[in-house]
């Protein structure tokens, strides 16, 4: 057919439909070991993380796999040096700054990629309170990676409700809402998506995170409850 | 805090209005006029009024450097803080004005705010900065007791060269008129292509060997030509007048000095890919450069060079101005895209490329303004006798920026192919008060470094790349033998920290993680391993970050490295 592909990754020849990523070109190629941090099935791509570039011959710089896309000849390799000496530098760096205690994923990759924990002394890192102004989940963006996640499942890629955006740039960036408000203030509507989609524990719901600072089930219930419960005797008043 | 009144935020809101999101940066402008910052209850109407959802007017207000959230006293004052600038004394400067105004015994405590700023183009002036808005050369040069705003000189352009082709007009101290340009010759191209088929000045732009002039020196006839072929309407043409590479100034002269020379450019390109409109794209800080090239359109509007049927030619075009908010990053064209639709200047991912979804994903032509300088004269004196100028494989003229420790600092017009010695020494004067020459920083922050083993290699495209030299927007920093060039890489690296936009991992962690070395480099502290910790990032952010800025945030330091290892002594266990 004319609208399939053929490319060599890793000199494994294969044949996709053309405009297929060289990430699932890969996986069809048997190549499934790509890492990919920022990358999520559901979520629109943005090629932030960069863990998942590959070596594309010819080309002058390194390509992600996760949004570059196949032509008709060309010769990828997913593992060289080059590849090895970013993916490593760039989970070096990423340890230096965020608390990536929460992160399975990428503790896997650190071990994998026999990245130096201890890689860059004196390194400033991204530290952020505990934002816990609502109750149904908490914000520790000393946690977070910026992959975007949270912002864009909060508008196009599935709410549209637009709460949270960025503040700050470059290595300051942070997710932040307008003027800083608290959740309870902005147009959230606790749909909870950001939550389930954060890889790195940075958006925690509140009661996982208050049984993980050791709340005895009843704070739990007081805490997480506490909206209904104001409500409560209003209606009784009214009855 | 008092109540705000909006009323008047309201009024010039229903300019913006029609526009919605790409209003954002525009009515962001307008309204930190009126209330000289953006409080939250401005942020919030103009965010309503535009149909903006809130989180992301704060995410652009933050993103850019010239837009305030907390309240600033009326006075900014913003020294810059490039290399050419810092050699010249801008940092005592600085400490200068922030001990003089902070004082009570000056009368007015706190009735100005200093700000180091990036790279404010004035580099043939310094060291220089800006009092709101009015840009100040040679500021060391003057006493105290001057009121801020006339503290040194008022920065004309500095031009000479061997040619004087795109520089013809320029020199005057003043905007060239619209008269004058005419009577010089100027909108004959215009009229010239207008009688043209598109695809003619297509090949004949291609026949020039025209290639961009704002760094990345990609053929602009295929450019246009990509645009022109690419479906999809409406069209767009943009100049990137976004100047703000550390270290050059060409682009500020030309707006400056002749500002129909651009827009005859600019229109010719519009008519070559078929667009009927276009965007000026002028960085935030350079607001005289913004008024003249609004007097030019305005002019030209009058004059029948823009809008309907130009000329009688039944071709319709039209511009606008943009005026940016203060981000590097906004020079990528796809970032400075991303603005003039109202939002955070994130570069995107290419390919697509802008030929075929740039401006609002529409097919654009987008060219830097002494690139469309180029355009009258190809067509003026065809694409044979025009690559009579320069060398075969780069022809035309070019314009170098030459700022640092030289006898003459200027706007350089010459053609391709002269020896690096020949701008420095026959041109420039040679190095300050009889020095020895250190070093040249070719190309901007995002350039490498040479040194006198290079002075005899000609300035052309093929030349310098086999020297390892980039051309980039044709920055030539002199340092002399006295200066100190740790503290040079220092200042680029926290340059490049600065002006990251955060996107992609490598420069939003790599281009902090550098500066923090480079200051060990600076303070001869480095640490044992640092080469190595150095060399891994900066191969990181080449190999793998997202755009050009990250590409090349490490060049100059990575030269730096391979010349002067003795730079780099790891003294620390």
């Amino acid at each position: 057919m004319s609208d399939d592909v053929t490319l060599t990754i890793d000199d494994i020849q294969v044949t996709v439909p053309a405009g297929t990523t060289l990430l699932k070109a890969a996986e069809q190629a048997g190549i499934d070991n790509i890492p990919t941090i920022c990358y999520h099935d559901y979520c629109t791509s943005n090629g932030l993380c960069r863990m998942c570039v590959v070596e594309v011959e010819g080309s002058r710089t390194l390509v992600p796999s996760c949004v570059g896309k196949v032509s008709a000849g060309m010769k990828v390799h997913t593992r060289t040096p080059r590849v090895e000496r970013s993916r490593r530098t760039i989970l070096e760096m990423l340890n230096s700054a965020v608390d990536l205690s929460d992160a399975p994923e990428i503790q896997e990759f650190m071990t994998e990629y026999a990245a130096d924990r201890e890689r860059l002394p004196g390194a400033r890192p991204r530290e952020h309170p505990v934002l816990d102004d609502n109750p149904m989940y908490v914000r520790d963006y000393s946690k977070c990676i910026l992959c975007w996640r949270c912002v864009q499942v909060c508008a196009e890629d599935a709410q549209y409700t637009y709460a949270i955006n960025f503040s700050g740039r470059g290595f300051q960036t942070q997710i932040d809402t307008f003027f800083q408000k608290p959740m309870l203030e902005t147009t959230c509507v606790f749909c909870g998506q950001c939550v389930a989609v954060c890889p790195t524990g940075a958006l925690k719901p509140k009661r996982q995170w208050l049984l993980e600072q050791g709340a005895s089930i009843d704070e739990v219930m007081d805490m997480t409850r506490s909206e209904r419960r104001r409500k409560k005797p209003r209606i009784e008043a009214g009855e | 805090m008092p109540e705000l009144d909006l009323t008047p935020l309201r009024s010039i809101l229903a300019e913006y209005a029609p526009k919605g999101r790409p209003g954002l940066i525009p009515a962001l402008h307008a309204a930190q006029a009126i209330y000289g910052y953006l409080p939250q209850p401005v942020a919030a109407e103009v965010g309503r009024t535009l149909g903006v959802p809130l989180a992301e007017v704060y995410g652009v207000i933050d993103f850019y450097a010239m837009f305030y959230r907390e309240p600033v006293v009326k006075t900014v004052v913003h020294v810059c803080d490039d290399p050419a600038c810092a050699i010249a004394g801008a940092e005592s400067v600085y400490n200068m004005l922030t001990y003089e105004y902070s004082q009570e015994a000056s009368g007015a405590p706190s009735a100005i705010t200093v700000e180091r700023a990036p790279c404010l183009g004035l580099c043939e002036h310094a060291p220089a900065l800006m009092v709101k808005g009015i840009q100040r050369g040679k500021v060391n040069h003057n006493g105290n007791g001057h009121l801020i705003e006339e503290i040194g000189e008022k920065p004309y352009g500095i031009i000479a060269g061997d040619i004087s082709y795109l520089t013809a007009n320029c020199g005057k101290r003043r905007a060239t008129s619209l008269e004058e340009y005419v009577a010089s010759g100027g909108y004959q191209s215009l009229k010239k292509a207008l009688g043209m088929a598109p695809a003619a000045i297509i090949a004949e732009v291609k026949a020039s060997g025209l290639v961009g002039r704002g760094g990345a020196a990609f053929p602009t006839g295929l450019k246009w030509e990509g645009a022109a072929n690419a479906p999809g309407e409406p069209k767009y043409v943009v100049c990137n007048a976004d100047e703000a590479e550390p270290g050059t100034f060409k682009d500020r002269v030309l707006m400056e000095e002749d500002p129909q020379r651009i827009l005859e450019g600019l229109i010719i390109a519009a008519y070559a890919v078929g667009a009927h409109q276009g965007v000026i794209f002028i960085r935030g800080e350079y607001t005289n450069a913004f008024q003249i090239m609004g007097k030019a359109v305005a002019q030209a509007r009058q004059a029948g060079f823009i809008g309907k049927n130009i000329l009688g030619s039944g071709y319709d075009f039209d511009v606008e101005l943009f005026r940016s908010a203060g981000a590097y990053i906004c020079g990528e064209e796809t970032a400075l895209f991303e603005a003039v639709e109202g939002k955070r200047g994130f570069p995107r991912m290419k390919p697509p490329f802008p030929t075929t979804n740039g401006l609002f994903n529409k097919p654009t032509a987008i060219n830097n303004v002494e690139t469309l300088c180029n355009v009258p004269l190809i067509l003026s004196l065809g694409a044979a006798e025009y690559r009579k100028i320069g060398t075969e494989k780069s022809p035309g003229p070019k314009l170098f920026c030459l700022s640092g420790d030289v006898e003459r600092p200027g706007l350089y017009e010459v053609p391709f192919g002269i020896p690096i010695r020949h701008l420095i020494y026959d041109l420039g004067g040679g190095i300050r008060t009889g020095r020895k020459l250190q070093a040249i920083l070719f190309g901007g922050a995002a350039g490498a470094f040479a040194t006198e083993k290079d002075l005899d290699v000609r300035m052309s495209f093929e030349d310098l790349r086999a020297a390892g030299l980039p051309l980039g927007s044709g920055v030539v920093t002199v340092f002399d033998e006295t200066r100190d060039l740790r503290a040079v890489l220092l200042r680029l690296a926290r340059f490049f920290a600065e002006e990251s936009c955060g996107k992609c991992y490598p420069c939003q962690l790599g281009t902090q993680r550098q500066y923090e070395i480079t200051q060990r480099v600076a303070s001869s502290e480095m640490l044992a391993g640092d080469n190595a910790r150095l060399s891994d990032i900066a191969w990181t952010m080449t190999d793998a970050s997202l755009c050009g800025l990250g590409q090349t945030a490490a060049s100059a330091v990575m030269s730096a490295m391979k010349i002067w290892p003795e730079m780099f002594v790891e003294s620390h266990p």
